[in-house]
């Protein structure tokens, strides 16, 4: 991508929605408020399809099955919290953010290691065939939800916020959640180590020339198979993450909280163009931005905006706003 | 033959599904009589709306190659047509009839609009769209609370004739007394074999082939000259109307609908699960599918009641065969049969015959 030619238009979306969203909501303090809050949601929704986008983009491979690692990382946490007791309850930012991180850990290394399986049995014998990918990972994670509830129980798990990430900063007259801070920060971090990877390092350049042109990279000995395993196991992994991420959020788990994300994150690939990485970063923000304004402005309507606003979206560019070419 | 023209020269093409097809055939036609009981008769029902159900889905699975989640949703818009207009208009045969018409005429121009905006888009496009929608709608028919009694579903009667309360004659009848139940059945009865004898005529016409055509190659269908967006269009919107038809059967014989009956997720999931494991691509697939997962979800769970409490030594081993958790045997049982068995029940009863 040259900077010359670099397609400018779809970056002001988010800002012309939240410039849209000024005098709507009245007041300022408001508006900056329900701003934040859905940057925050955004960068969540942006941790958890960043994976998927990932996967498809890279490995040409659909994972329906996607949302068992949101709710297996969720859950991981909520177990790896509940034995820290001591930290989370204390009253310290830095003893809460010991407790969190390990946890996020925890959750995106379990969450990889079961991608890797998950690849392996589920999603190796169908590479290619669209049709029976959407088929047999919606199989696996029926099987994932499953053998959730066997270890967890299928009842709801509560996560509670450690201590002092509850509760909202006052800039001017404007509350702003603490979590929602740390959410925006982490999504901040994930986007730059993602673009640095596929955009500056060896490995980045690897999959890109593996995904234009597998044969030619892996007569030069590169062993494009593996790297694509690991493709895999990253995006499960940042599922994880981004399960442990909306758990905290909802403050609240079920084991069919991957299900209820998935209708959210495929929103959000599709108007990133599916398997542009960038592309999901402005679709997840846009569709976090629409759900909190129209969740203030018209409450019952708050599950057709992020609809309404995909088919807005693919009215202007019907492949999504950074097409991924060569499909 | 008069059989072959009523198939629509579609035959079973092996002995052994001939053979299940006719037993299953005639253990519904006389399942009131054959199994006495309140639950064996529901199960049969449930069957004879699930049947219809699948074959409509797998008209556009199987038959044209586009996964769509929105089938619940047409399954939903034909339940609730009744269950509103029955609820409002009172136990009425017009009422009946209005609602079916009315839920026939929104699912005729949803799927239309849903197919022409989505179907010229790629088919992941097309999954992930009408998954959204889908959800969209089920929270809409929840919020709707005044108009679709939201969360609780509605509650109505139906004309007299086909209550439970209707007996015909005093005398039972083989044991079975003749009531509006059992002629209830039987109106689903007929009517699941009629839909079911339509949706074989549909595939095995010239407009069927070329559904299939589009399936195999959809490059070369357009190349032969083929309107690819105009079939699946068709395709898309007659398989909506199925699927309100037997959403229509489920609200007739439950008298009930709600969310959780017709339009969940799940449902769409035991959708799949039926079509794939009964065999894509062949209506009798979706039939012998529909039977072995009703049964299973009737009955698998007794059975695994039994080996939990076998296993219940085994803390681990007991909560896995925990009667809850039988959807996790199912789905087991549905990536092994896309990983083995991609063909199905049916191809493989075909395949075996062939040979």
């Amino acid at each position: 991508m040259k900077a010359l030619d670099f397609d400018w238009k779809p970056l002001l979306l988010a800002p012309i929605l939240a410039a849209v969203a000024l005098p709507l909501t009245g007041s300022f303090s408001t508006w900056l408020t329900l701003t934040v809050a859905g940057l925050a949601m955004g960068m969540i929704i942006f941790i958890i399809a960043s994976g998927l986008t990932l996967v498809f983009g890279l490995m040409d491979v659909l994972n329906f099955g996607h949302g068992v690692f949101i709710a297996l990382g969720a859950f991981v946490a909520s177990s790896v919290l509940g034995l820290m007791g001591d930290w989370t309850g204390s009253q310290e930012l830095w003893r809460n953010l010991v407790a969190v991180f390990p946890a996020m850990l925890v959750a995106m290394a379990v969450a990889g290691a079961v991608g890797l399986a998950f690849e392996r049995f589920i999603v190796r014998p169908v590479y290619g065939q669209h049709l029976k990918q959407i088929l047999i990972t919606m199989g696996g994670m029926i099987i994932g939800e499953e053998l959730i509830k066997v270890i967890w129980g299928p009842a709801q798990v509560p996560l509670p916020l450690p201590e002092a990430l509850r509760g909202s900063l006052l800039i001017g007259d404007a509350a702003i959640s603490k979590y929602r801070l740390l959410a925006v920060a982490v999504g901040v971090l994930v986007f730059g180590l993602l673009a640095w990877t596929l955009g500056r390092t060896k490995i980045g350049l690897l999959i890109r020339a593996g995904v234009q042109d597998r044969e030619m990279v892996e007569s030069l000995g590169y062993r494009i198979g593996r790297l694509f395993v690991g493709v895999f196991v990253v995006g499960s992994a940042l599922a994880g993450l981004g399960g442990v991420m909306w758990g905290l959020f909802q403050q609240n788990l079920v084991p069919q909280m991957g299900a209820q994300v998935n209708v959210l994150i495929f929103i959000v690939i599709i108007i990133g163009g599916l398997g542009s990485t960038g592309g999901a970063l402005i679709g997840a923000l846009l569709v976090g931005l629409m759900t909190n304004y129209i969740g203030f402005l018209l409450p019952t309507l708050t599950q057709f905006a992020s609809i309404l606003l995909m088919v807005a979206v693919l009215l202007w560019r019907p492949q999504g706003v950074y097409p991924v070419a060569n499909r | 033959m008069f059989l072959k023209r009523l198939l629509s020269n579609d035959t079973p093409r092996s002995r052994l599904l001939a053979l299940l097809l006719v037993v299953l055939f005639i253990a519904l036609a006389f399942a009131p009589f054959i199994f006495p009981g309140v639950k064996a008769l529901s199960v049969a029902a449930k069957i004879l709306v699930f049947v219809v159900l699948v074959a409509s889905f797998d008209l556009l699975l199987g038959y044209t190659g586009i996964v769509s989640f929105a089938h619940t949703m047409f399954f939903g818009i034909g339940a609730y047509g009744i269950a509103i207009s029955a609820s409002r208009l009172g136990p009425s045969w017009g009422a009946v009839l209005l609602g079916l018409g009315a839920a026939l005429a929104i699912s005729l121009v949803l799927s239309f609009a849903i197919g022409l905006f989505s179907l010229r888009v790629r088919a992941i496009f097309f999954a992930m769209i009408t998954l959204a929608v889908a959800s969209a709608f089920q929270t809409l028919a929840s919020q709707l609370s005044d108009f679709t009694g939201g969360e609780d579903g509605l509650t109505f009667k139906l004309p007299e004739l086909i209550s439970p309360s209707f007996e015909f004659s005093e005398e039972p009848f083989l044991g079975v007394s003749l009531d509006g139940r059992l002629l209830c059945y039987y109106m689903l009865f007929v009517a699941a074999v009629v839909l079911l004898l339509a949706l074989l005529r549909i595939v095995n016409s010239p407009f069927g082939r070329v559904l299939q055509a589009i399936r195999e190659n959809e490059f070369r269908a357009e190349a032969i000259g083929y309107r690819v967006v105009v079939y699946r269009t068709t395709a898309a919107v007659l398989s909506a109307l199925f699927a309100t038809l037997a959403g229509a059967m489920l609200a007739i014989w439950l008298r009930y609908n709600g969310p959780d009956t017709s339009l969940s997720f799940e449902i769409m999931i035991d959708v799949l699960l039926i079509v794939v494991i009964g065999g894509m691509g062949t209506m009798y697939g979706a039939a012998i599918g529909a039977v072995l997962f009703v049964l299973a979800q009737s009955y698998l769970q007794d059975l695994l009641r039994v080996g939990s409490e076998a296993a219940s030594g085994l803390p681990w081993l007991s909560a896995l065969l925990s009667p809850d958790r039988w959807l996790l045997w199912l789905g087991l049982l549905f990536v092994l049969s896309v990983y083995y068995f991609p063909t199905g029940i049916v191809g493989k009863l075909r395949a075996r015959a062939a040979r």
